[in-house]
């Protein structure tokens, strides 16, 4: 069974029909990858997934159970995590505070009590060490460099050890040894079981990360694969270079 | 460092609670306790204001609701005056917040500046109410609260003053808990990305309501105490909007989000205004103008996150100074390096 789908879901904004009657799963234990020309919905289905939008039909459903049109923060408690293709960090708080906003927070007197305390607060320097931002703990996420926000929003998503990640595009303006620095991180976590469904236009970084790509054109999916069936597949061309 | 600051806050404590016992002068006492009762109103409306960064211009609206809780809850049950009537200050302050879920709940579907207008909207509407729901708030004659004759002299204000202090300490105490607790750092990241914090698990409608409540109740009880050493409450009196304004400045004087913040900008402008007010009433309106503006041009995120960061620049630039100059630096006590490092990282 796989781990997350998106049954037949369709979603418009206006006139333009975003998402076309999509359907996608993920398995467990995967790095799936999804690309797609510009404008061919990978965002607006991550929305969907994520509970930012909600769907105008169909069905999304993590391991069996529907969550179509849950809440974001209920998808994330759910073990949903993900990345924003602009990231997104809290720029007026430090870097230790950041992560620890997604720490669980799943009983009252866990809300209650201090933000900082052991437990936790281990597990976040080790996050943090495992991303390689311990010596900035201290600042302002605003003041990292675009590279380093990208770490830390991928740490501070691990930190609630979601069982899937959803990286909006990783690789974007991320220099090549940062990327390889990612590839890595991302490649020892999936071998310790977390899945990840990733929006790339970076093909060489899907092509060497993915077991399986999925690419949609025009809201909806046109073709899945291993990275060399799906680089051979004559719709994904013409999808990428017009008819 | 630590210890210091610790003796630091007691002495400030201890001077707090000494205060009527040096300067009887009752004109005085009248300054501190309404410098006090707007240090817990800022204190109270940081926790919306300040950690969500939900600016709301209307928070007077429970200062007028817990002075009139009171009033009526005095005339109905025929309370007598003298020290019981403080105890009746939650009560006011506890119908004050309740009035509030379903205003807060209303008001934070909206964000930023629609919610600022939201909120002066909402105050309007309970000053019209105050002025139109005669039955119950006699109008614009208004009503009275029970008069404590026999605190006469330079005493009178002893009590208010007092109470006052202990809500401040309520408020401050309320405050620093949120800003430490793993709530708060949910309310700081709605702040800085609400749609994220949603993402990472942060329940924001539950947050953000709470946080209104909380403050509503700081602002009703102020309001409460108030009405109590005025005498008497007035539409016009008890939802004065140059108090919504005197609270912004104040909190954004004294930098928003901070637990000192709210309480530095109340001491530093409100004995200015009770001396100005008495002296030059129409002055006090300019000059509070001119001193917002001054604010947002040289101080526009308040004194104390601006003295911190120069501080810390400081600290990290004598610290670069030391080092070119060959002198061993030596690493900070709790962090383990030294700041220079940390400022180096920005730029990796």
């Amino acid at each position: 069974m796989s781990l997350l789908e998106a049954q037949s879901v369709s979603k418009s904004f206006g006139g333009i029909r975003a998402l076309d009657v999509c359907s996608i799963s993920v398995e467990e234990g995967s790095i799936t990858g999804l690309i797609g020309p510009n404008g061919s919905g990978k965002t607006t289905l991550f929305n969907v997934m994520t509970g930012y939008e909600r769907v105008d039909s169909g069905q999304v459903r993590f391991r069996g159970r529907a969550i179509t049109n849950n809440s974001p923060d209920k998808v994330f408690r759910r073990g949903i995590g993900r990345t924003f293709q602009l990231t997104r960090v809290f720029p007026r708080m430090t870097v230790l505070e950041n992560m620890h906003v997604a720490a669980q927070r799943n009983t009252f007197s866990g809300l209650l009590g201090r933000w900082s305390s052991g437990q936790e607060r281990k597990r976040a320097l080790e996050l943090l060490d495992f991303v390689g931002l311990t010596s900035l703990r201290d600042l302002p996420a605003g003041n990292l460099s675009y590279g380093q926000k990208k770490l830390l929003e991928f740490a501070f998503v691990l930190i609630a050890e979601p069982q899937v990640i959803l990286l909006d595009e990783p690789a974007g303006g991320v220099n090549p040894t940062m990327l390889n620095y990612l590839t890595e991180r991302i490649r020892l976590l999936n071998q310790r079981g977390v899945t990840f469904l990733v929006v790339e236009h970076n093909m060489e970084f899907v092509m060497r990360l993915c077991d399986k790509v999925m690419v949609m054109h025009r809201g909806t999916r046109i073709a899945e694969g291993t990275p060399e069936e799906v680089r051979a597949n004559p719709a994904v061309l013409e999808a990428y270079l017009g008819e | 460092m630590r210890t210091f600051k610790a003796v630091g806050l007691l002495l400030l404590l201890a001077f707090a609670i000494a205060f009527p016992l040096l300067f009887s002068n009752g004109e005085i006492t009248s300054i501190a306790f309404f410098t006090l009762l707007f240090a817990a109103m800022v204190t109270g409306w940081n926790i919306l204001a300040g950690y969500t960064g939900y600016i709301s211009l209307g928070h007077v609206a429970y200062f007028g609701i817990g002075a009139y809780a009171l009033a009526l809850i005095c005339k109905h049950w025929n309370v007598p005056p003298g020290y019981g009537i403080f105890f009746l200050t939650p009560v006011a302050g506890a119908i004050a917040a309740l009035i509030a879920i379903p205003a807060g709940w209303v008001a934070l579907r909206v964000r930023r500046h629609t919610f600022i207008v939201i909120t002066i909207a909402m105050f309007f509407i309970a000053q019209l109410l105050s002025y139109s729901l005669n039955g119950l708030t006699n109008g614009s004659t208004g009503l009275d609260v029970p008069f404590p004759l026999e605190w006469g002299g330079d005493f009178f204000n002893t009590p208010f003053y007092y109470a006052v202090l202990i809500l401040l300490l309520l408020s401050i105490a309320l405050s620093w808990w949120v800003r430490y607790s793993k709530y708060g750092l949910g309310l700081l990241a709605i702040r800085d990305d609400e749609d994220r914090a949603r993402g990472l698990g942060v329940k924001t409608e539950v947050s953000k309501l709470s946080a209104f409540v909380m403050s509503a109740l700081i602002i009703g009880m102020a309001g409460a105490i108030w009405a109590y050493f005025i005498g008497a409450v007035y539409p016009a009196s008890a939802f004065d909007p140059n108090f919504d304004i005197a609270i912004a400045l104040m909190g954004f004087l004294g930098g928003m989000g901070t637990i000192s913040g709210p309480i530095l900008g109340a001491l530093l402008l409100e004995p200015l205004h009770q001396y100005l007010a008495a002296d030059y009433p129409d002055l006090y309106l300019i000059l509070y103008g001119g001193l917002f503006l001054l604010v947002l041009l040289l101080l526009p995120r308040g004194i104390v996150p601006t003295v911190r960061e120069r501080w810390t620049k400081y600290r990290a630039l004598s610290q670069n100074a030391q080092r070119k100059d060959g002198v061993v630096v030596s690493p900070l006590p709790e962090q383990g390096e030294p700041a220079t490092m940390k400022r180096e990282g920005i730029n990796l």
